[in-house]
């Protein structure tokens, strides 16, 4: 039996376009949607998986605002078993501060009975991309971590992980408890069920605030990229377009 | 001092890590001409090769770290040995380029020393305070970020800097580390490797037509008429990271920040969006060919040409037409 803690967080879905507040420090979201990261989804799905195999549980925990219970509860969905929420406002927290409130919840947890062998989180968070929170939690709670795996097993006591490495593709073998970041593609996310959207809503999310004092982001404030004007000559539309895009490639020398 | 992980790719040195050399230089610069030393983790093909291009691309020493330990990547025990050389040397900066494995030592430095990490920097932009600007929400967005602590810990965006070599370059001095490691952090390390069968990144780095494909392509089925189209110009595919972690096509073929730079003289971009991870590795290409059903995509307004529609229809299309002119 292997209980799993998955990190997941709320962040705009922005597909490429983006505002930002008038304070310059997040992501307007007033024209967006939300989500929760690509990686993270993959480590709900193997951790969905993980607990499937062994008959033990997943559990999801994210540090964001009142409206992260939305993504807390679409996850639920997919087969997870409980949430905790810590109620914070994500732009005044930095990655220090984040992996500082996940390992609070983990050692109170743990000191109450509960057991995370196995804590995943994304490799980095799709909005401010710090690269680091699931290393800091490690380290906060004294595990061994494996970095930008995307896939997972469990096993007599031991995580054994790959991923893409520098040479190839490398693999780990870690004693458990232990911390996984884990980058999409290892694992296609599953579909919420009727009969799991029905059992998401019964679940009682735990709500939990603030354990310290946050130190901050070091954000002076966000930029956008200087809009780039476009002077891109459309040589069509759809297969129609082929006779000038070959016209194109004999003026360029690459038709042979 | 600002100490630089320099990585190694088959027995040579990282092109990123070259480029987060330019960058460190010109910090150096800025800074009154601070010395730059370099870290290099296990066995270097040719030493004196190595010494001779970072001493090129601006390094003074080297210390290549070696033992047992280090023979294959365990992140927390390559980063205690980062965290000794800093101490020994005395550095107020350390920097990495912005790879995976970079942006991995360097969160496990930052875990280790309590001090904040900067991932993905594209410039600084002041010195006093020290503050750097990096990519967030996946390269749509820019943030500046105060590294008030020492060291400042960072890691430099793959190709948002072009590597150059010095004026007056001398070998960089060789000195080899042997540094203890506790075993708890070795407990996470590389265990066993599926190396790679041929690697094809050089093919694409130099070939004069790349026809790229991404999300776009559907699924690992959906390459066939790109490949054609490549074959028939006698260029070389190349593809956006989405089909890379997706497992549709082998990384060597990746275009982008954690990818090839390439340079050819016409690029095709298929169902890619253009996010600045991926343009930053096609940014050099001489004319650009954007095919996307949205006129919105990125890479639709800052290509030369584009055709707007279905890559499934059009590719084909245009290989039809490419045969009918022969
Ligand atoms: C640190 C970091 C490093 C990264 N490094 C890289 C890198 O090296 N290389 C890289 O590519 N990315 C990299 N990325 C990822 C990058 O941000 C984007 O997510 C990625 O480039 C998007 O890939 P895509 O364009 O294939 O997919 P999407 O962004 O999903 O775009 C798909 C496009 O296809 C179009 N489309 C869909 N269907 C069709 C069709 N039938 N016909 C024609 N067009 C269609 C859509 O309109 C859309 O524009 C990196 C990200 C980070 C955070
Ligand atoms: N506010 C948060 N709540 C829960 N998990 C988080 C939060 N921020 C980051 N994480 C987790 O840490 C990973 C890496 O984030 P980052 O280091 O910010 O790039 C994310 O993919 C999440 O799994």
């Amino acid at each position: 039996m292997v209980d799993v803690l998955v990190c997941i967080k709320r962040v705009p879905d922005v597909g490429g376009q983006v505002l930002l507040t008038a304070d310059e420090q997040a992501v307007d979201g007033r024209y967006v949607g939300f989500t929760v990261s690509n990686h993270e989804n993959s480590a709900v799905e193997l951790a969905i998986r993980i607990a499937e195999a062994t008959g033990g549980t997943v559990t999801l925990l994210t540090v964001g605002p009142a409206e992260a219970a939305e993504q807390l509860r679409a996850t639920l969905a997919l087969g997870a078993h409980a949430a905790i929420h810590v109620e914070a406002d994500p732009a005044a927290l930095g990655p220090a501060d984040i992996a500082r409130e996940i390992a609070t919840v983990v050692t109170e947890k743990e000191a109450a009975g509960a057991d995370y062998d196995l804590i995943l989180l994304g490799n980095d968070a799709a909005d401010t991309g710090d690269f680091q929170v699931g290393i800091r939690v490690a380290y906060a709670l004294d595990r061994p971590v494996v970095g930008g795996v995307s896939a997972v097993e469990v096993a007599d006591g031991s995580l054994t992980a790959t991923g893409a490495g520098t040479d190839g593709e490398v693999s780990y073998a870690v004693p458990l408890p232990a911390v996984a970041t884990v980058l999409e593609g290892g694992a296609e996310p599953r579909y919420p069920t009727l009969k799991g959207r029905m059992a998401a809503k019964k679940v009682e999310i735990e709500t939990r605030q603030l354990a310290g004092a946050p130190s901050g982001a070091q954000r002076v404030r966000l930029t956008l990229p200087p809009p780039a004007p476009s002077t891109v000559e459309v040589l069509g539309e759809g297969p129609e377009a082929a006779g000038a895009v070959v016209d194109l490639f004999e003026r360029l020398g690459v038709a042979r | 001092m600002i100490l630089v992980w320099v990585e190694t790719e088959a027995g040579g040195l990282s092109e990123i890590s070259l480029e987060t050399l330019a960058f460190a230089r010109s910090l150096a610069e800025a800074g009154g001409g601070i010395a730059i030393r370099a870290v290099l983790f296990g066995e270097v093909e040719d030493h004196e090769a190595a010494s001779r291009e970072l001493g090129a691309h601006g390094v003074g020493e080297v210390r290549q770290v070696v033992g047992e330990a280090f023979t294959s990547y365990a992140a927390a025990a390559w980063a205690a040995a980062l965290q000794e050389l800093r101490a020994s040397t005395g550095s107020v900066v350390v920097t990495a380029a912005g790879s995976q494995r970079g942006n991995e030592v360097l969160a496990h430095l930052a875990a280790r020393l309590d001090v904040p990490m900067a991932a993905n920097v594209v410039s600084f932009d002041g010195l006093a305070p020290f503050v750097v600007t990096r990519q967030v929400v996946g390269g749509a967005a820019f943030e500046e970020m105060r590294l008030d602590r020492r060291p400042a810990l960072f890691t430099v965006a793959g190709h948002s800097w072009t590597a150059v070599e010095v004026s007056d370059p001398a070998p960089a001095t060789w000195v080899e580390e042997r540094p203890e490691v506790a075993p708890a952090d070795l407990l996470a390390r590389v265990v066993a490797t599926r190396t790679k069968a041929a690697d094809g990144a050089d093919d694409l780095k130099t070939a004069k037509v790349v026809v790229g494909a991404g999300r776009g392509a559907g699924g690992p089925d959906g390459f066939g008429a790109v490949a054609e189209l490549a074959e028939l110009l006698g260029g070389t595919v190349g593809v956006s990271r989405v089909v890379t972690s997706l497992g549709w096509r082998p990384h060597h073929e990746q275009v982008g920040q954690t990818g090839s730079r390439i340079a050819p003289d016409l690029y095709i971009p298929c169902g890619i969006s253009g996010a600045i991870q991926h343009w930053a590795g096609c940014a050099s290409s001489k004319t650009i060919l954007a095919i996307n059903t949205d006129p919105e995509a990125p890479m639709m307004t800052k290509a030369t040409y584009a055709v707007i529609g279905d890559m499934h229809e059009v590719v084909p299309a245009i290989v039809d037409e490419l045969r009918a002119r022969r």
